[in-house]
């Protein structure tokens, strides 16, 4: 079997289109529930024949929600790793169910759904994950759509829940709400005024904590973090999301401020040094996907001080996503070496920006 | 006027910064110097966020003497935990409850659920079946391997659940 991201109703990728709020700034919004079944084993645990049994449990329960009518089931297990790694990077699912990791292989009755925005991951490190993926800065909408699927399954598949302890996970950090809520932003600003330590620590003290673009574990690459809730018991999911909504708020406006004391304080040198990133990436023959997200960086924040215009915030989000490997690789149609992948990238990160540079000085 | 940073070229921008008191400090950069902190690619963050920090706390888990028990569903331990972080199944939790419930308060403040209250649609007998038909195929399981104990445990928790 091989993938084919076109059958999915919207690619996956409907929130790259900077449609959202504050969507120069904040990328993307994502929201996560974990779920369980009852009387089964964690997918960690469970063997073979268990996992499969959930899933089609799980796969009955689908056919009969209708927030999940046009869902489309991809069987990870089944995939060959490009596919898997493709489906990654385009953030559809974790590391985990796409099984990249050597401690984590690929488990037997691994499997999303995959709609519009949203998705229910099948044995992952719990049973389920659902979740709602927006453009911009769009908690509230997220767990709107999010809240429907997870009333509607667990209406027809008993939950594991515990009068005390909420929902229960396969690791306890998630116990409780099981909510994961989470906002990608851009603080090429803070990070230059060195502000950024400060905010950082600050959201610790909220418990709130970030990460890199991939989520768990990963490493923050051209200012893009990922800022999400820490804790997920003694909090509902109303507040949780109104505290992430409140200090998101907080980070949007220092960064603003940041932006401009920026232009104002360092006014050519950083004019200069943004259109030598946007000058890069337009005429680079070889680029590494860490090269190229630091002069993404550069250039999403000369967009957003209106330095360069006629660029659209929609093409640099597609450039992040389909800038990597995997992505590369099947546009090409092959597999590629890392050196043949940076020329590939280079390529076609100058004719995506030539496509639209008309306008440009 | 020397570069603040350097102290060895002209300074030739100002940055402005306040700090949270509203304390406004100013520094003279030098080009070279200014352009090193201009838009920096690579983060000076703390190296360790929180998230890691917290999933590396269950190795601190302190040893008790619920240790020696067995998940009755699922056959894993306290130890397991312990080593990987994650539990083998929902029924762990009424398992080791109290050592549970002292670690869900070390790492959120508390054990309490106060979101969502979740009623599971009503059982039909086939699913209390399901768990039933789980654990005989472990038991079969168990007595072909020889793993008598875990047999000897396996119809206990059958005979409980019939
Ligand atoms: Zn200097
Ligand atoms: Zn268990």
């Amino acid at each position: 079997m091989t993938l084919d991201l076109s059958l999915l109703p919207d690619g996956g990728v409907s929130w790259l289109d900077a449609s959202g709020d504050h969507a120069g700034i904040v990328l993307s919004t994502r929201i996560r529930l974990a779920r369980n079944l009852e009387g089964f084993a964690f997918p960690g645990r469970a063997r073979d024949g268990e996992r499969l049994r959930v899933l089609s449990r799980v796969r009955e329960a689908v056919g009969t929600a209708p927030s999940l009518e046009h869902h489309v089931l991809v069987r990870v297990d089944d995939l060959p790793s490009e596919d898997r790694l493709l489906l990654h990077e385009r953030h559809l699912v974790s590391r985990e169910l796409a099984g990249l990791d050597p401690q984590h292989p690929v488990r037997s009755g691994a499997a999303v759904f995959l709609g519009a925005g949203t998705g229910v991951m099948v044995n992952e490190e719990d049973h389920l994950r659902l979740q709602a993926l927006r453009s911009g800065f769009a908690l509230s909408e997220a767990y709107a759509a999010l809240e429907r699927i997870d009333e509607e399954l667990g209406a027809t598949i008993p939950f594991a829940y515990h009068q005390e302890f909420g929902f229960l996970t396969s690791c306890p950090t998630n116990t409780g709400t099981g909510m994961r809520a989470s906002v990608m932003i851009h603080l090429p600003g803070l990070n230059a005024t060195k502000e950024i330590s400060k905010t950082l620590a600050g959201l610790q003290q909220m418990g709130l904590t970030y990460r890199g673009l991939y989520g768990e574990g990963s490493e923050v690459v051209g200012n893009f973090f990922q800022i999400s809730n820490q804790t997920t018991l003694g909090r509902s999911e109303d507040e949780i999301i109104d505290q992430l909504m409140y200090v998101l708020r907080t980070v949007i406006s220092r960064e603003e401020d940041a932006r401009r004391v920026l232009l104002r304080d360092a006014g050519y040198i950083i004019e200069d040094k943004l259109w030598r990133a946007y000058g890069t990436l337009r005429y680079a023959r070889s680029l590494t996907f860490d090269e190229a997200m630091s002069y993404l960086s550069g250039v999403r924040l000369a967009v957003g001080l209106k330095l360069i215009t006629g660029l659209s915030v929609y093409t640099l989000n597609k450039l992040l996503i389909f800038s990597q490997s995997a992505h590369l690789a099947q546009a090409e149609g092959r597999a590629l070496t890392d050196s043949e992948a940076n020329l590939v990238r280079a390529r076609y990160v100058r004719q995506l920006l030539a496509e639209e540079a008309g306008t440009n000085g | 006027m020397l570069c603040d940073s350097c102290k060895e070229r002209d300074s030739v921008v100002t940055l402005t910064r306040s700090n949270a008191d509203g304390v406004v400090t100013e520094e003279h950069l030098c080009e070279r110097c200014a352009l090193e902190r201009g838009i920096e690619t690579h983060i000076t963050q703390p190296k360790q966020p929180l998230a890691d920090f917290i999933g590396a706390l269950h190795k601190q888990l302190p040893a008790s003497p619920h240790d020696s028990g067995r998940c009755g569903f699922c056959s894993g331990t306290l130890r397991d935990f312990r080593s990987t972080g994650r539990l083998g199944c929902s029924y762990c939790y009424t398992t080791f409850e109290a050592t549970l419930r002292d670690w869900l308060r070390r790492i959120h403040g508390t054990s309490k659920h106060v979101g969502k209250r979740y009623q599971p649609p009503v059982p039909l007998v086939e699913e209390g079946a399901t768990v039933l038909a789980e654990l005989r195929d472990r038991l079969r399981r168990a007595v072909e391997q020889e793993q008598f104990e875990e047999a000897a445990r396996l119809r206990d928790q059958i005979k409980v659940l019939e």
